[in-house]
């Protein structure tokens, strides 16, 4: 799994952060962060969740 | 039992996200969505801010979701307004009087925004929820700038002011009470936006009412008197005085309704009928009240809920709560605005990072040794990790460390 955010879309929100912190994270700058860009498979479930509450459908997740 | 077929009304946020949770668990039967509208709907929160801004273009709005309809194998019917429902026989009526009989039903039928019943309808006057009503006042406000009036200081109101400003228009809001948002939230945050939007060049007015728009011969506008007599010239108003969930196709129905469809802590009404998105007002019991939400992140959220609910009861199940901290976003002028949690205006509002007159800040709502929410401006983080902390626990200290 691979996962790809648009950062001309990103508001940096960090609604995916509040779900996969594992993966997200949006620092005191204000910008996201991708943690880990091919997360283990064990996080898909989590990662899906937040591509789907991506305010901005910024996040595609990669085969 | 296993359902045979699934009814979701309304195709927007938390139907799709409905539809989509039903077959993530797996189930593969018939699944009818039922749409009023003559196409799906778009993304609503861009619609009062780039879409007015003319910055984000309507390609940009579809529904997350919406491209997956037919991967999802959703019989997706437009122009099918449901206007009764009878909870014994579980068969709905369509305003065209087609009849369509389910084993389960999702009501994500959402709201509409309020209007104000006396008033005409006149060339000038806009309420803004879906497209249409978007694009007709993008259109007018693409004109050369002039003056617009809206009248309502809640988010949506207080988003189209903003929008309107930056597009070079004089804005006039109009309020009824002596802050913003008084009746939601604690004061501070009232005076926050009420001094944004007056360093913005809003002329912001409060204890004030509007009683009738002022019409041209032809009908159209040409202004709005005021409660005290006094006149407004404006090209534009703009009502943006709330919304009430789309309840009425229930009446009758043995469907409860009260400030919304009244759903049980699992989101669930009746036996085989759930509910999800602003539609619903359900026992959150994380916050121990019954809420109805009008914020997008709990249409994703409560459709999938709802959904799986649905499929739960069918097994017999006694079902979860649901358990949210809600969550939402408001952009006006440079400031972004993030909400965890559910403050009442009675809360103590107490500063918890950077100052207001920086522009960079946060509230904690304290009520008691309880945080109930926490309102951060241009500080994401802070409105994200107080979510996360809340998820676990309420206890000041737990989500407001030292
Ligand atoms: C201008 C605007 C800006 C917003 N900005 C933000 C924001 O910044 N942040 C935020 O968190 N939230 C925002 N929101 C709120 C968010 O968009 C809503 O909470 C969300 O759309 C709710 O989704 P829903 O699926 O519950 O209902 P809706 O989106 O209201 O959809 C309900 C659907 O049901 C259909 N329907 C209704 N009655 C029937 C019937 N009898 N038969 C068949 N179909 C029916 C309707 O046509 C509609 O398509 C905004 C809303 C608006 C209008
Ligand atoms: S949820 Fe979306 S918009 Fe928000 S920070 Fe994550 S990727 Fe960016």
């Amino acid at each position: 799994m691979k996962i790809v955010v648009d950062y001309d879309l990103c508001e940096s929100n960090a609604v995916c952060m509040g779900i996969a912190p594992e993966v997200f994270e949006v620092r005191d700058d204000d910008f996201l962060y991708i943690l880990d860009e091919n997360p283990d498979e064990s996080l898909r479930e989590k990662v899906e969740e937040s591509a789907r509450r991506c305010p901005k459908q910024a996040i595609t997740i990669v085969d | 039992m296993s359902l045979e077929k699934i009814l979701i009304v309304g195709a927007s946020l938390a139907g799709l996200n409905a539809a989509k949770a039903l077959r993530e668990a797996g189930w593969q039967e018939h699944l009818v969505l039922l749409e009023a509208g003559h196409e799906l709907p778009v993304d609503r929160p861009p619609l009062s801010k780039g879409f007015l801004l003319g910055t984000t273009e309507v390609e940009r709005l579809q529904l997350p979701l919406a491209s997956e309809i037919d991967a999802l194998d959703i019989d997706l019917r437009l122009n099918a307004r449901v206007e009764g429902f009878a909870a014994d026989d579980f068969r709905v009526k369509l305003e065209n009087d087609d009849e369509l009989s389910a084993e389960g039903v999702i009501v994500a039928t959402g709201s509409s925004p309020r209007r104000i019943a006396s008033w005409p309808k006149a060339a000038g006057i806009f309420v803004l929820r879906d497209l249409a009503e978007a694009q007709e006042l993008r259109t007018a406000l693409a004109a050369t700038p002039s003056r617009v009036v809206v009248v309502g200081a809640g988010f949506i109101g207080a988003e189209v002011a903003s929008s309107a400003r930056a597009l070079g228009w004089e804005v006039t809001m109009i309020e009824v009470a002596s802050t913003p948002l008084q009746r939601v939230l604690p004061s501070q945050v009232g005076a926050f936006v009420a001094d944004l939007h007056r360093s913005n060049g809003v002329d912001l007015r409060l204890n004030s009412g509007v009683d009738v728009p002022l019409l041209d011969g032809d009908g159209t506008l040409r202004g709005v008197r005021l409660a005290d007599g006094s006149e407004l010239e404006c090209e534009v108003l703009v009502l943006g005085i709330g919304a009430s969930p789309n309840v009425e196709w229930l009446r009758g129905s043995g469907v409860p309704i009260s400030n919304g469809i009244c759903c049980d802590e699992t989101l669930m009404a009746a036996p085989g009928v759930v509910a999800a998105g602003d539609v619903a007002e359900w026992f959150n019991p994380h916050f121990g009240e019954r809420m109805r939400i009008e914020q997008w992140d709990n249409a994703v959220e409560s459709g999938g809920v709802a959904a799986r609910r649905l499929l739960s009861w069918a097994e017999g199940d006694p079902g979860e709560p649901y358990v949210a901290v809600p969550w939402f976003w408001s952009d006006q002028f440079d400031a972004k605005i993030q909400m965890a949690g559910r403050p009442a205006p009675e809360d103590e509002a107490v500063l918890i990072d950077g100052s207001v007159e920086s522009g960079k800040f946060a509230y904690g709502f304290k009520r008691g040794e309880r945080c109930m929410g926490v309102l951060a401006v241009n500080r994401p983080r802070r409105a994200i990790l107080a979510r996360m902390a809340m998820a676990t626990s309420l206890q000041w200290d737990a989500v407001v460390p030292g």
